[in-house]
């Protein structure tokens, strides 16, 4: 495989609760297991979890904020995963507080990372404060996690606005690629209208649609299992998450079935076309 | 506090400069015998004591626009001052008057809106604009009507000073579009508009679907919910007729 310059890229959302942690997990693992060496980072110090959606919550040594405190090096905190091979994990300090988080430590970081791995997946905080701030800085590409409700809604718009001045990218007048990934939807709630629909999300947003993960209870039993959506039992979810990386990709989507199913979902929506930002 | 980087390429801001609206009340001056004014203001507190209490209040000195008329405001200051009241600057007046002030460290602040009359037992107010956001020096366009392209995102602010604010995208919920001039959004506008920032009662508002979270015309505004259903997610012209604000169908 021909090693491309490495990418990053920012799982965010504004707001909390909507899945962040289950896609940088779901992402991360689909990449890996295609041949891509990639490593989830977790941003959330002092409230972790990627490390138990991963299932490494028994091995954690050492943590992001030891690496840029020099503490420790990188290879001393980075956790391989048991089940796939091109799969790592950085965790992040439990016992610390965000103030441990500077730029010039998290640069370091990410540029010794983009050394070995094609691909870092970056797990933001919810919210708009540093320690989410400091998981979008650096990132090249950004995917904006949406549950298809008001408030989520809203500070995806919000959260977008920051990818488009506070990034590095930014800074130097280029864009940040956005993709937007709805989460924990349900064609039921929306045809009773009580939830928001794919389009009226997008005309919101206006940004590409990456994919649409369907609510599903695979997801709580990857989570309480320690394994990724991705890695876990065929689910709607596995496959939703699969097709939105094959997405991320660029690749055509998959095999016409898993085509028949979105279509299914979304009611004959063309989803394959992505929209223009 | 543990280890906290003050590189320059920290981003962490350590303040936002933010356009406002606040409603004030505008103590118009009659006279200049400061006396006889600290007399009439205690009998006037008396009346209303609570209402007064560490209320910001507008000087206005409009009616005294003789060159003789000449306020010690040091003084005036420290009479509202001892009665709980708080001067947060002056409006209107002759340029020595407004010089005057400015020593006593009063800012002078635009005109707003005509004051809509009330009757007398409720006192004037005067909505304001009490800071605008900053925009680089360097700007030297002839023409400062700024032209945005991109959708404008909750949370962000573009003030369009000198000129008109053309949006060619939508303008979310949680956004806020000011302009000295005119504002015309072409497509749905969620979010704030305030035009005519300066004073500028002329100003119009335009936009394809009318879904505000507020309007504003010169300081003179209406918030979503006093917007008529009739006229709501409607392409509208809004206007200023008089003192109040006229939306209209496009």
């Amino acid at each position: 495989m021909v090693k491309s310059e490495s990418k990053i890229i920012v799982v965010t959302s504004g707001k909390g609760g909507v899945g962040k942690t289950t896609t940088s997990a779901a992402i991360g693992a689909e990449l890996a297991r295609r041949g891509h060496k990639t490593v989830v980072v977790d941003f959330d110090i002092g409230l972790r979890n990627l490390d138990l959606i991963m299932g490494c919550e028994r091995r954690v040594i050492f943590d992001f904020v030891n690496v840029i405190q020099n503490d420790a090096n990188i290879n001393q905190a980075l956790i391989k995963d048991k089940r796939q091979e091109n799969l790592f994990v950085l965790p992040a300090s439990q016992t610390r507080d965000k103030d441990a988080l500077n730029q010039e430590g998290v640069e370091r970081v990410l540029t010794e990372l983009k050394k070995d791995f094609a691909f870092i997946v970056c797990d933001s905080p919810a919210g708009i404060e540093r320690g989410a701030l400091m998981a979008l800085y650096f990132a090249d590409e950004a995917v904006v996690v949406t549950n298809p409700e008001v408030s989520s809604v809203r500070d995806s718009d919000r959260i977008i606005g920051v990818l488009n001045s506070r990034t590095k990218k930014a800074e130097q007048n280029q864009e940040v690629k956005k993709h937007l990934l709805i989460t924990r939807y349900s064609q039921n709630r929306v045809q009773r209208g009580e939830m928001l629909s794919v389009n009226d999300v997008q005309e919101i947003l206006a940004i590409p649609l990456l994919g649409v993960i369907p609510e599903s209870t695979a997801v709580l039993n990857a989570s309480n299992h320690g394994i990724p959506v991705t890695l876990g039992t065929p689910s709607d979810a596995k496959i939703a998450y699969q097709n939105a990386v094959a997405m991320l990709l660029g690749e055509e989507p998959l095999d016409a079935s898993q085509k028949g199913w979105k279509s299914k979902l979304l009611g004959g929506l063309r989803l394959f076309n992505r929209s223009p930002a | 506090m543990s280890s906290y980087s003050n590189s320059s390429n920290d981003t962490t801001l350590m303040f936002q400069l933010k356009g406002g609206l606040y409603p004030l009340t505008a103590l118009q001056l009659l006279g200049t015998d400061l006396s006889a004014f600290e007399q009439q203001l205690n009998a006037k507190i008396k009346q209303a004591p609570k209402f007064f209490h560490n209320a910001p209040l507008v000087i206005d000195l409009q009616k005294l626009n003789q060159a003789s008329a000449s306020i010690d405001f040091k003084r005036l200051i420290d009479i509202l001052l001892k009665k709980k009241l708080i001067p947060v600057g002056v409006k209107g007046g002759l340029l020595e008057q407004q010089n005057a002030a400015a020593t006593a460290g009063l800012p002078i602040l635009q005109e707003g809106s005509r004051e809509s009359s009330r009757n007398e037992t409720t006192p004037e107010k005067s909505p304001i604009i009490s800071t605008l956001p900053e925009t680089p020096d360097n700007d030297t366009r002839h023409n400062h009507t700024r032209v945005i392209t991109e959708p404008v995102r909750s949370g962000q602010q573009i003030y369009a000073r000198g000129g008109d604010l053309i949006v060619l995208a939508a303008v979310s919920h949680g956004s806020e579009l000011l302009a000295d001039g005119h504002i015309h959004v072409y497509g749905p506008l969620r979010g704030r508009a305030l035009a005519g920032v300066t004073g500028d009662n002329t100003a119009h508002i335009f936009c394809q679907s009318l879904e505000a979270e507020l309007v504003s015309i010169a300081g003179q505004y209406k918030i979503s919910e006093d917007i008529d259903q009739a006229i709501w997610r409607v392409a509208v012209d809004i206007s200023m007729e008089g003192s109040r604000l006229h939306i209209r169908p496009l």
